[in-house]
């Protein structure tokens, strides 16, 4: 366990020294996947702890980061301007519910109460008639496509099919600039962290122990008297809050917000990238976000076509041949090393069957893993 | 805009809009119900359908290019189907999550290789030239309807699908063990029933109804290779709402589906029908969680 501590300090530090060794190109890409990793947690949390598959991440993630673009958006205005599109679209005053956008503390706050609230909406409307499994992710998949299409369709209020943009400052500081690239990679640096800190301590909790019951016997969990339909609404507003927090940051980094970056193929991306790092794994889930994010970018970049095909291949590969993803590998590894340690000491095993206590075969630990 | 005319043509639009997903959504239904697999590339599934019927279209000319291009697509769907079972799906029993998650990235490689052999750019299904007429109302209430021939094939060509499966899981053997199976899984194979044969079928034999859907909606409009993701979400929607693995259930849901939007449609903008019909389908799961037609059975299921 302590190995494993060590290890993840080590990324923390080669994370936060990132602006110094990386160029600004770089370093606004490694951003946004870190802000992309805020989320992944947060499907840890929901997905690999709670056991409920959401593939709606996409809601959550845009509406932190449309609250976010519309404070930005009212910020970049003189008095008495209106938003380009809304011109367009024939409105001669900026709606109220846009309006009151302007404040900043308002702004922050909603950027996590929205989208925990819409998470705890629906999840109580789903889990208290005990709806889950796949019933519920091919529902939130729905959701996720209709928030995509009223996004563009609600032209005049959203900016529509290009999203908003062209913003100036954030709290004060302009968004130009070196300075603000590298000040805001610590701040997402910082979010995640504290994230992974709060996902962890979340885990020893009673609540912790709680939910992963319920994930692996939701009924024996409340015949124990507990009310699973409370934790798992719990879980997943929070896992709703920390898309919600990942959205305005990825906005933040990349200067807009569309909704092409909230639909559904980007909503199953993420889950994607949390099976590829493994579901319950929280350093996992970082550098299964980070890789699939850079290989996406990298692949597409290089082979437009083969991108795709990749991702398609390595889900179908993950999903079947390693369900633990990448933080199963080290196990993997100690596994083979163990077998191999066996093979030599198959020799001896002989006389230790006759003596009673035969130990279990590699063909056992492995029909034991497998049922778990 | 209260003229009957006008509502009655909205509402066989619901109709022709529900066939296609009926004919969609009965693969998932069965599978679903079935093996309890959600098959996200059984979208891709009508897409290649509709693909087949356009290279069957392609080769043979004449009046004989239709019913071979509805049958290529047919064959052509279940096979892929069968090869998709055996190479993937036979592996995930049991974990419904995950074989969302694989099936969603075979979607992804066939939407991807559906692109690279056709190009991004949809290609045309020509209906057969009798399909071009449409039956015109010109007395009565309904002066003014038009009712394409090519709905209406498509509406029939639903039905006759629907007949054809519930007369083949209510009368032949194939059908009775399916329904074993359904019903009981560990009895049924101790009772001599390959169950896992079983399955091929019910899997391939979903997926060709798929294709014979995607073959059908290349006469209206063009292949792309994005199509099937378009119509899955809804199917997926007509299933939950219809109840696992249920002929009927599936049906009215379809049906359902189909009527609300068109009828959502006279009202509003598309986009907004769509979230429409998702308050619809949240508040309907508030009433009845396991869908329309749910099969009775005392035992404590875990989701």
């Amino acid at each position: 366990m302590r190995l494993k501590h060590v290890f993840d300090g080590l990324i923390l530090i080669a994370l936060a020294l990132a602006p110094y060794y990386l160029s600004a190109f770089n370093l606004s890409l490694l951003g946004r996947f870190l802000a992309l990793a805020i989320l992944s947690l947060g499907l840890v949390l929901v997905w690999g702890w709670g056991g409920i598959l959401s593939l709606g991440q996409g809601i959550f993630f845009g509406l932190g980061a449309y609250v976010l673009a519309m404070h930005m958006t009212m910020v970049s205005l003189g008095p008495g301007e209106l938003p380009d599109f809304m011109m367009w679209s024939g409105l001669d005053h900026v709606p109220a519910w846009w309006s009151v956008f302007h404040s900043p503390v308002l702004t922050l706050a909603c950027v996590v109460l929205l989208p925990m609230a819409a998470a705890a909406i629906l999840g109580w409307l789903m889990f208290h008639r005990r709806v889950g499994g796949v019933y519920f992710a091919l529902i939130t998949q729905a959701l996720a496509l209709a928030f995509s299409t009223l996004l563009i369709s609600e032209q005049a209020y959203t900016g529509g099919f290009n999203g908003l943009t062209n913003f100036t400052t954030i709290l004060g500081y302009s968004v130009d600039g070196p300075d603000f690239g590298r000040g805001l990679y610590w701040v997402t640096l910082g979010f995640l962290a504290l994230s992974f800190i709060l996902c962890q301590w979340l885990r020893r909790t009673n609540f912790g122990k709680v939910l992963v019951a319920i994930r692996d016997g939701e009924n024996r969990v409340r015949f124990l008297g507990y009310n699973a339909m409370a934790y798992k609404t719990v879980a997943f507003a929070a896992g709703g809050a920390m898309a919600g927090i990942a959205g305005a940051l990825y906005m933040l980094h990349l200067g807009d917000i569309s909704p092409a970056m909230v639909g559904v193929i980007p909503s199953i991306e993420m889950v994607v990238a949390v099976a590829v790092g493994g579901r319950e794994s929280l350093t996992g889930v970082i550098l299964g976000t980070l890789l699939v994010n850079f290989g996406k970018d990298w692949i597409s970049n290089a082979m437009p076509q083969l991108w795709l095909f990749v991702m398609g291949a390595l889900f179908v590969l993950v999903v079947t041949g390693m369900r633990g993803g990448l933080a199963s590998l080290p196990q993997i590894f100690f596994r083979l090393l163990h077998w191999r340690h066996k093979r030599v000491a198959g020799a001896h095993a002989a006389s230790a069957i006759e003596a009673g206590n035969p130990a279990p075969t590699v063909e056992e630990e492995a029909g034991a893993q497998k049922a778990v | 805009m209260w003229h009957l005319p006008i509502i009655a043509g909205q509402v066989f639009n619901g109709f022709s809009v529900a066939s296609i997903l009926l004919l969609t959504a009965l693969g998932l239904a069965l599978s679903f119900g079935q093996m309890n697999v959600i098959n996200m590339a059984h979208g891709e599934m009508l897409m290649s359908g509709g693909y087949l019927s356009y290279l069957a279209c392609k080769f043979v000319h004449g009046p004989a290019a239709f019913p071979c291009a509805l049958l290529t697509a047919f064959a052509g769907a279940t096979i892929l189907g069968a090869l998709l079972e055996v190479s993937v799906i036979r592996w995930l029993y049991g974990r419904p999550l995950d074989t969302l998650l694989a099936t969603w990235g075979i979607s992804l490689i066939m939407q991807q290789g559906a692109r690279s052999i056709f190009g991004a750019i949809g290609v045309e299904v020509v209906a057969p030239h009798w399909m071009d007429e449409s039956i015109n109302i010109t007395h009565g209430w309904f002066a003014g309807l038009s009712l394409p021939f090519i709905r209406i094939f498509i509406i029939l060509l639903a039905v006759a699908v629907l007949a054809g499966l519930a007369l083949f899981i209510a009368r032949t053997r194939w059908g009775q063990w399916l329904r074993a199976v359904h019903q009981d899984r560990d009895m049924a194979g101790a009772l001599g029933i390959n169950t896992k044969r079983v399955d091929l079928i019910v899997f391939a034999l979903g997926s060709g109804v798929a294709g014979l859907a995607g073959a059908a909606l290349a006469l209206i409009s063009p292949v792309t290779p994005t199509v099937g993701q378009s119509y899955i979400v809804y199917a997926f929607l007509v299933v939950i709402v219809g109840g696992l693995g249920s002929l009927l259930g599936t049906t009215l849901a379809a049906c359902l589906v189909g009527l609300f939007s068109a009828g959502a449609q006279m009202f509003t903008s598309v986009s907004f029908s769509d979230v429409l019909l998702l308050v619809m389908v949240v508040v309907l799961i508030q009433f009845r969680p396991r869908g329309l037609v749910a099969t009775r059975s005392r035992a404590l299921k875990e989701a």
